[in-house]
């Protein structure tokens, strides 16, 4: 970062800390300013060993448990945590929990970018405000509701479909039938993704309105219909955006805990492994959710503490990658 | 077919035929299709939650008892122990994650910049993307891993601070990014210090953004549930203790019956709990609102 450009460039809006342009902290020295600085310069690197601190604490408390494992931790199915030959590993868990997330990705990720252009574009203006807040209001039902409404409502609806699907494509793999009737991945990925799609619609719906009036009608007065102004104009300027609209929803998803512990049905020990969608089997976060009572030992909450330290590994890649992603594409547009 | 390309500068699209027109027409009714099919799930949930849980809302008891002396075979009951209990958490988790979000916002806009401010930007971003189960475990194993300390109101709370303050940093700051440099230098000429800028015109002016966002994190923070299962245990009394003893919230009360879906007046209790918690999120995202649009100094 230059201290010395001009504003115009400090200005601009996706610059990625736009700062007034001045000398950095000792500029005045008066007491409240240096107090202030100080305090909001303070925030920040609590937010910094905040993060760290997560990963320490974890890593920390995982490790005992780990080294007590007599299954390998990242290959095994196991689950059994007391005693003391604990054997548990985080395969399942990290099939169940990746695969409902692409599926919710793949269904959250089309329609929310859609209606986010709808709303930026195609709906009537009138329509444009209560829309909007229908989609945030999405967002605002709690988590614990969806899980409710999964269970009692929602199955019933998608249960024909999964049937459907087994039946016409079970030859597949991905899409055989298990006779699993609960909560299936792919059901889990299906609330997933309505979960998650007011995020993706929500920065998608920012980045898109912030498309200068200028290239949408550059682009109509050279003769595009509407459609092709949106693909030539408003959607290369909002990738970024949607991209990282994707990948917090991803976080979200991966991590998303009560909804799924509602929906899941655990699959008994020693089931055969299926690469089936419609299968049964745990996530991360439902493991750990559905145990909290077994928090009574250093080792068994080891055991769970090192679940969600893989899962923060998960969710900090996922994060750090669409940073990066992002910072290379601002980098090309400015 | 490239628009934005500034050194070729003829950019043409063919005639409009008849197949641009259709494509045209046929994205216009997917996005509006797109539209529909993304309400009616939040329609089908609203609708659910109202016409199974109202009923019990409207009973004398729902928000004055507790759940003290009430099975899950037994109707209804009171929520006002869970209401409490979850008002008085969002509450405390407010007052401590707003200063820091804010005061964080206030520091890579105004102040930062450089390695620091790169670094904490960074791990806001990370922090966004915490699941809020890990939030709870980090709490759990410094909390009771490391200090020994019980299973309390206060622990919840601090794991919720961690969910929340993310989302205060990230819209405190993208409304900070728009307030005008020129309304800062207007009032650094004048001769006001800088910190007196800070609070004085650029918060202000970017008031309505901000009290969004904390209401916004407000009511991720109301609906979270993994971090009460973790450290809150529920309990069916009143509790106003934040420090000792069990406190009961809407989420885990909901929770508490997730093995009685059998059971009649249970699965009642359930929707009716659920409706109360949509309820207070709602009127607390609409009051945000309403907030945002009296107290703006921009509009």
């Amino acid at each position: 970062m230059t201290t010395s450009t001009p504003s115009m460039a400090a200005r601009s809006a996706a610059a990625p800390a736009p700062a007034p342009p001045r000398t950095e902290q000792r500029s005045t020295g008066r007491l409240g300013d240096l107090i202030f600085a100080g305090a909001a310069r303070g925030s920040g690197v609590l937010v910094i060993a905040l993060v760290t601190l997560i990963g320490v604490f974890l890593v920390a408390q995982a490790i005992p448990a780990l080294l007590k494992d007599q299954a390998s931790f990242l290959t095994s199915r196991e689950w059994t945590v007391a005693g003391d030959a604990p054997r548990f590993g985080i395969a399942e868990l990290a099939w169940t929990t990746v695969s409902a997330s692409i599926i919710a990705m793949a269904i959250a990720v089309p329609v929310g970018v859609a209606v986010a252009l709808f709303i930026t574009t195609y709906a009537p203006t009138w329509l444009r405000g209560p829309a909007a807040t229908m989609i945030d209001m999405l967002a605002a039902v709690p988590s614990i509701v969806y899980g409710l409404w999964a269970v009692l409502s929602f199955r019933s609806v998608v249960r024909p479909v999964e049937d459907l699907i087994q039946q016409r494509l079970g030859g597949i793999p991905l899409f055989a039938p298990t006779g699993v009737s609960g909560g299936t991945i792919f059901f889990i990925g299906v609330v997933l993704s309505i979960m998650v799609l007011p995020i993706v619609t929500a920065l998608s719906r920012e980045v898109f309105a912030q498309t200068p009036t200028s290239h949408r009608e550059a682009a109509l007065a050279l003769g595009a219909t509407t459609w092709e102004m949106v693909r030539t104009a408003v959607l290369p300027f909002g990738r970024p955006g949607v991209i990282s609209a994707a990948m917090l929803a991803l976080g979200r998803a991966l991590g998303e805990t009560i909804a799924v512990t509602f929906i899941v049905s655990s699959l008994a020990p020693g089931t055969p492994w299926s690469w089936s969608l419609f299968n049964g089997g745990e996530t991360f976060a439902s493991r750990i959710a559905n145990n909290a009572g077994e928090f009574d030992s250093a080792q068994k909450t080891g055991a769970f503490i090192a679940a969600g330290l893989v899962l923060f590994v998960l969710t900090f890649l996922v994060n750090a990658v669409a940073r990066i992603v992002i910072q290379r594409r601002a980098a090309f547009s400015e | 077919m490239s628009v934005s390309t500034t050194s070729r500068v003829v950019v043409t699209f063919p005639d409009r035929t008849r197949a641009r027109t259709q494509r045209d027409r046929a994205a216009r009714v997917s996005m509006a299709l797109a539209f529909v099919v993304a309400v009616i799930p939040l329609a089908w949930i609203l609708v659910t939650v109202t016409t199974q849980g109202a009923q019990l809302l409207f009973s004398s008891t729902w928000w004055v008892n507790s759940q003290r002396g009430i099975n899950s075979t037994m109707v209804g009951g009171g929520a006002r122990h869970a209401i409490n209990g979850t008002l008085i958490q969002a509450g405390v988790t407010a007052l401590i994650a707003v200063p820091i979000g804010v005061l964080t916002a206030v520091y890579l806009v105004e102040f930062g910049r450089g390695r620091l401010a790169r670094a904490v930007s960074f791990m806001v971003d990370i922090l966004t993307g915490v699941p809020s189960i890990v939030a709870a475990l980090f709490v759990y194993a410094v909390w009771v891993g490391t200090f020994g300390f019980q299973r309390v109101g206060f622990a919840v709370c601090l794991a919720l601070v961690l969910l929340m303050i993310p989302v205060v940093v990230r819209t405190t700051e993208e409304m900070l990014k728009l307030v005008p440099n020129e309304l800062r230098e207007a009032s650094l000429a004048l001769g006001v210090p800088r910190w007196t800028t800070i609070v004085r015109v650029v918060l202000p002016t970017a008031l309505s953004g901000i009290v969004t966002g904390v209401l916004l994190g407000l009511a991720r923070v109301m609906g979270e549930t993994a971090p009460l299962l973790i450290l809150g245990p529920y309990t069916k009394n009143l509790a106003t203790d934040l420090f000792s003893g069990l406190m009961p919230t809407l989420p885990t009360m909901i929770n508490q019956d997730r093995s009685e879906l059998g059971q009649a007046a249970a699965v009642e209790r359930m929707w009716a709990t659920a409706l109360t918690l949509i309820v207070l999120v709602l009127v607390l995202n609409l009051a945000g609102r309403l907030v945002a649009r009296l107290g703006s100094v921009s509009r």
